[in-house]
């Protein structure tokens, strides 16, 4: 596989915005993962290549951050928050309802490929506690009765 | 709680963080913006400062790092090298890391007010003759994402950014970078590692940003809230700016509540408001059944402020009469029912989890300082083991630890050490935690790369 002319017009276009190629290395990763959910091997040598930087060199890079995937993940990405703020207004309580609802623990994916469920720190939003998120959009305060409701809206 | 412009019986009724925000919580257009005063400062300084000026004006102002450590402003833009020796390009970047638990401010900012950010980031470039600026989010500031991007196209449109701002033949252009994760990103010198798509360890100071810093040429890295102070002080002056507060620190600033409160949020105050009136009028007090033990003030690596002290003003150098710091000035509460011993535990979890690994007393000692805790928790404790977390404290300290993350981390476990002697003893005694909101339940999956 090789980089899609869609994925070339992307990362041509944010190339701009840094001095060289290589600087451009997270940003590239972020516009690939937003794309295929994932980054494979084959991703990282295609990126590699489109960079002219080592694939050892991004996986440095990429092992870093936390939400660069380098596993195959679900089609919805789940995160609930737990530092202290939501921990201490009933973290426990909503990362059990998310699990029941959607069957699986923390780290995993559902069997249908929807949904995979992380753990995340502080999301800013300590003042609408315990507070989660479902790819791009922010819930809280979140319920355990409110659970079930909101993963419902993801397809 | 929301932004509440105007409350009577302060200095001046002026509150310029807040003053563009709409009611319907929606970002400020340039059109909102403008209409509440925006780029007034920018305009002033473009017709008739030249840019040392406006350093002066942000030094004389008073006006520290809202990211936390405080540090003058004007100070540092001072160090910037100017004139035609000076190397180009020079880079003005914005903290929106914000990821220390327990800071929610700039999310608060950032989604309602991103041209005021903008303005900043412009004056800053003008004063210091930079060429251009970076804007550093976290990631999942999805809405601020947006947010900024549109400001960017509006502010590109109107002439604002770009070769040429406002026909003034001053080039600055903004480029928003969303991070791809990790708290360390948020330690200045390690932001500009991530900027550059290097692993974010911090750097070694010397040498300092404004001489080498992004790509190696010289670099001012603030805070969102410090840039968005700059354009009210350009626009009306030094003092205006120390007249707003309420101690002689000058100026309002964005605090916040968390916790178990009636109207948990955001509101812009004069800086020197009792944290005790933040608490029970802005915040409209402790909801029933809850009674308030202690303050964790300005995010986790801030130490606990007891009950008893929140008489306080909140400022720089007030919160030292209470053993702590100001920090990001966002207050996350402890109650009665929740055990101040896993509390600390969650806190210390999440610093052992984040240090990047550069030096061995954070990397090592951090997780394992974690588990002791967690014993103790969990009632598997013994006698002493407070004394063996004390010294690990006076270990930790900065002269043996490559950055401030480690040396933070030991902030809240030594104010629960001090203020909660008889919680910790009690642990150990009883073998376990009888609060209702105890253990950590922290995933056992920490630390993982997905
Ligand atoms: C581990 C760590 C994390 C930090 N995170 C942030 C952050 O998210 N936002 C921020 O503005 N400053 C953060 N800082 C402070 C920055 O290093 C730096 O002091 C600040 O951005 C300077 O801006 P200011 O002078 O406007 O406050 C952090 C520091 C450390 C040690
Ligand atoms: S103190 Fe911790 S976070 Fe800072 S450099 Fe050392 S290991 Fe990294
Ligand atoms: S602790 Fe959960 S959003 Fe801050």
């Amino acid at each position: 596989m090789s980089l899609s002319d869609e994925e070339t017009r992307q990362l041509d276009a944010i190339l701009g915005h840094y001095p060289d190629r290589r600087a451009a290395a997270a940003t590239a990763m972020r516009i690939v993962q937003a794309r295929r959910r994932w980054l494979s091997d084959e991703a990282l040598a295609d990126l590699g290549e489109y960079l002219g930087v080592t694939v050892a060199e991004l996986d440095s890079i990429a092992t870093f951050g936390n939400m660069v995937f380098r596993k195959p993940v679900g089609r919805h990405i789940v995160l609930v928050c737990d530092s202290f703020a939501c921990w201490s207004l009933g973290y426990a309580e909503l990362r059990a309802a998310v699990e029941a609802e959607l069957g699986v623990g923390m780290g995993q994916t559902t069997e249908d490929g929807r949904f995979t469920l992380l753990p995340i720190v502080c999301l800013g939003a300590c003042d609408r506690g315990p507070a989660m998120m479902v790819d791009d959009e922010l819930h809280g305060p979140v319920a355990p009765a409110d659970v079930a409701g909101i993963l419902g809206g993801y397809a | 709680m929301t932004s509440r412009p105007g409350l009577p019986g302060y200095p001046a009724d002026d509150r310029p963080l807040t003053r563009a925000m709409r009611a319907d919580g929606l970002p400020a257009t340039i059109d909102d913006y403008i209409a509440a005063g925006g780029y007034e400062g920018l305009r002033r300084a473009l017709e008739g400062l030249r840019p040392p000026e406006v350093t002066t004006m942000v030094t004389e102002s008073g006006l520290r790092g809202r990211g936390g450590a405080g540090y003058s402003t004007g100070r540092k833009w001072s160090t910037m090298p100017l004139g035609a020796d000076a190397p180009h390009p020079k880079y003005i970047v914005c903290n929106g890391d914000e990821m220390e638990p327990g800071s929610f401010k700039d999310r608060f900012l950032l989604e309602r007010n991103p041209h005021l950010l903008l303005e900043g980031m412009l004056l800053a470039g003008f004063a210091t003759e930079s060429d251009e600026g970076y804007i550093f989010l976290r990631q999942q500031y999805d809405t601020a994402v947006v947010a900024i991007e549109h400001a960017i196209a509006e502010a590109r449109e109107r002439g604002y950014l770009g070769k040429d701002v406002l026909g003034s033949g001053f080039p600055f252009d903004i480029e928003l970078h969303v991070s791809i994760g990790r708290y360390i990103c948020g330690e200045a010198s390690a932001m500009l590692n991530a900027l550059e798509s290097q692993r974010a360890n911090p750097r070694a100071r010397p040498p300092h940003m404004t001489g080498a810093g992004l790509f190696s040429r010289p670099t001012v890295v603030n805070n969102v809230e410090t840039y968005m102070a700059v354009p009210g002080i350009v626009r009306h002056g030094p003092d205006w700016w120390k007249g707003l507060s309420v101690t002689d620190e000058g100026g309002t600033k964005i605090f916040g509540v968390a916790g178990r409160v009636a109207r948990p949020g955001c509101v812009e105050l004069p800086m020197g408001v009792p944290m005790r009136e933040l608490i029970e009028v802005h915040a409209g007090g402790m909801l029933s059944g809850f009674a308030l033990r202690a303050v964790s003030p300005g995010g986790a690596s801030t130490s606990f402020v007891p009950a008893a002290q929140i008489d306080v003003p909140l400022g720089f150098s007030t919160m030292d009469e209470v053993k702590s710091r100001l920090g990001t000035g966002t207050l996350v509460l402890l109650d009665d029912q929740t055990c101040p011993v896993g509390m600390t535990l969650n806190m210390m979890q999440f610093f052992a989890q984040e240090s990047c690994g550069w030096c061995t007393p954070c990397r090592e000692g951090l997780q394992w300082m974690a588990a002791l805790l967690e014993d103790i928790e969990y009632g598997r404790g013994e006698p002493g083991d407070t004394g063996v977390l004390a010294e690990g404290v006076w270990f930790m300290d900065s002269d043996k630890c490559f950055c401030d993350l480690a040396p933070g981390a030991m902030q809240p476990l030594e104010s629960a050490l001090r203020l909660f002697p008889d919680d910790f003893a009690r642990h150990v005694a009883e073998g376990g935690c009888r609060y209702r909101r105890h253990g950590s339940d922290a995933p056992a999956l920490r630390g993982t790369t997905w």
